[in-house]
């Protein structure tokens, strides 16, 4: 079953075309990374994905329930309910981490599925200490974000992200903020979720990590996928545009 | 005249200076917010009608305003005015006024929010009202604090406008102390009671803006 669907998604910005009929779907367990160059509209895509954008044209479904149709060419968004079911099967996961600065890391994990899942409170609780011992965090449940270093808040959002069990979970350049190892700290932590068969869309320029943890990679560039395979496929490609992004990359780590 | 009587005069007509003072700040702190969300409202007849409103009470000295709430309902509807009225007017008028200012400063508090806050809420499922009340609304509330503390401070100085309309607050009490006694300690008495009460109102701000700080 696919847990996303999208299709022939448009966007501009003032005139520039960002997304030029991009399609992407996502089945149940499947881990896709989106490489490309700066402004290729990797970021675009999955800010239209979940709903931070809105999309000029195309469809967007989660579990097959439309979100988003394409009427006569243009972008026709469901109604609130159908935004907020939506909602509730993604989660998304920011470069920059986005936390509540205000709440503890108990609260930034729990008060989301409290008080707009309307969940019981010590269920609540218990699955967030979980998850934080998960995430290494265990006792840093009281910690407000600004004492954390870089990679425990991104850590604590991805616990953020996780303690609404949404059904895909997205990363926009999860370690793009982080020096090197926190970066292996976080990426650590999305392996172990790929190992549990978590759905997974990453837009990443990690190559080894996307190549490693990936079932599909997406080569993204001026708005269009121009490769879209395996990982092995994809450092083997023939394809000249894929071929000069990943040969400068292994000009560099060679 | 003695000293102790100049004190205990201004100090009961301070019990009026810090009712309009604690009534103002009662009516102007929410109708403030109202005004910020008209000033940044979607729609732009509501927000340049809110914009002319905060050119119009930044605009005009609030003298003149305490004076046109005064006595507008006469000379614009023959209504009499009744002695009463004197307090309701300077109410008014002080909250009509203070709530532009705040206004403003909720706005740079608003506006200086990164809008990385509104999307986490977006995306973890937050209504607009949670995400404003919980989220952005604290933050904001932190961010405001030291430029709040500014107005609040002035307000403090400003109740002694209502002399305009011989108000009896603790400035008008002062002057016809003085003016009675051909003295100036009435004035010294008075400027010692405001800076001891801005003292006061310096350090419960700093005192919340220390229990803001636990996080940045």
């Amino acid at each position: 079953m696919y847990i996303l669907e999208c299709n022939h998604v448009k966007k501009s910005f003032g005139g520039v075309e960002v997304l030029k009929d991009i399609s992407l779907s996502v089945r149940e367990g499947e881990v896709v990374s989106i490489i490309g160059p700066s402004g290729s509209g990797k970021s675009t895509l999955l800010r239209c994905a979940t709903l931070l954008e809105t999309m000029d044209d195309g469809t967007l479904s989660y579990q097959g329930e439309p979100v988003v149709k394409s009427v006569n060419g243009k972008a026709v968004y469901g109604t609130k309910a159908q935004q907020k079911k939506a909602r509730e099967s993604f989660g998304l996961v920011f470069q920059n981490f986005n936390l509540f600065p205000h709440y503890s890391v108990m609260k930034n994990i729990t008060d989301a599925p409290i008080s707009v899942q309307k969940r019981d409170k010590d269920e609540v609780m218990a699955e967030a200490k979980e998850l934080l011992n998960k995430m290494g965090l265990a006792d840093r449940g009281d910690a407000y974000p600004c004492q954390l270093s870089g990679g425990q808040q991104q850590r604590v959002s991805i616990a953020r992200a996780l303690a609404m069990n949404p059904k895909i979970l997205f990363f926009d350049e999860p370690t793009s903020a982080l020096d090197p190892e926190l970066t292996l700290e976080i990426l650590k932590v999305i392996k172990d979720l790929a190992k549990e068969h978590m759905t997974m869309v990453i837009v990443t320029h990690e190559m080894n990590f996307a190549r490693d943890v990936s079932d599909r990679m997406i080569f993204m560039d001026k708005g269009v996928i121009v490769e879209e395979t395996t990982p092995d496929e994809m450092f083997r490609s023939q394809n000249e545009r894929t071929r000069e992004f990943l040969g400068k990359y292994h000009d560099v780590m060679s | 005249m003695s000293m102790q009587v100049i004190i205990a005069q201004l100090a009961g007509a301070m019990v009026t200076t810090c009712q309009i003072f604690f009534l103002t700040l009662l009516f102007s702190l929410p109708l403030g917010l109202i005004v910020c969300f008209g000033r940044m409202s979607k729609n732009v007849i509501l927000r340049n009608i809110v914009k002319f409103y905060i050119s119009v009470m930044r605009g005009t000295p609030l003298m003149l305003q305490i004076l046109v709430v005064y006595f507008g309902p006469f000379y614009l509807f023959g209504v009499s005015i009744t002695s009463a009225y004197r307090a309701y007017a300077v109410i008014i008028a002080f909250s009509l006024n203070y709530a532009a200012y705040f206004a403003e400063i909720y706005r740079s508090g608003m506006e200086s929010m990164p809008v990385g806050q509104y999307e986490a809420a977006s995306v973890l499922g937050y209504s607009k009202t949670q995400t404003f009340g919980k989220i952005i609304f604290p933050q904001v509330v932190k961010r405001i604090l030291p430029a709040a503390t500014n107005e609040i401070i002035t307000l403090v100085k400003d109740t002694s406008l209502a002399f305009a309309i011989g108000y009896v607050e603790m400035f008008t009490q002062a002057k016809a102390l003085a003016a009675g006694q051909k003295s100036m300690i009435p004035f010294v008495v008075a400027g010692v009671f405001y800076y001891v009460f801005n003292l006061v109102v310096a350090f419960v701000m700093e005192h919340v803006e220390k229990r803001l700080s636990y996080y940045h």
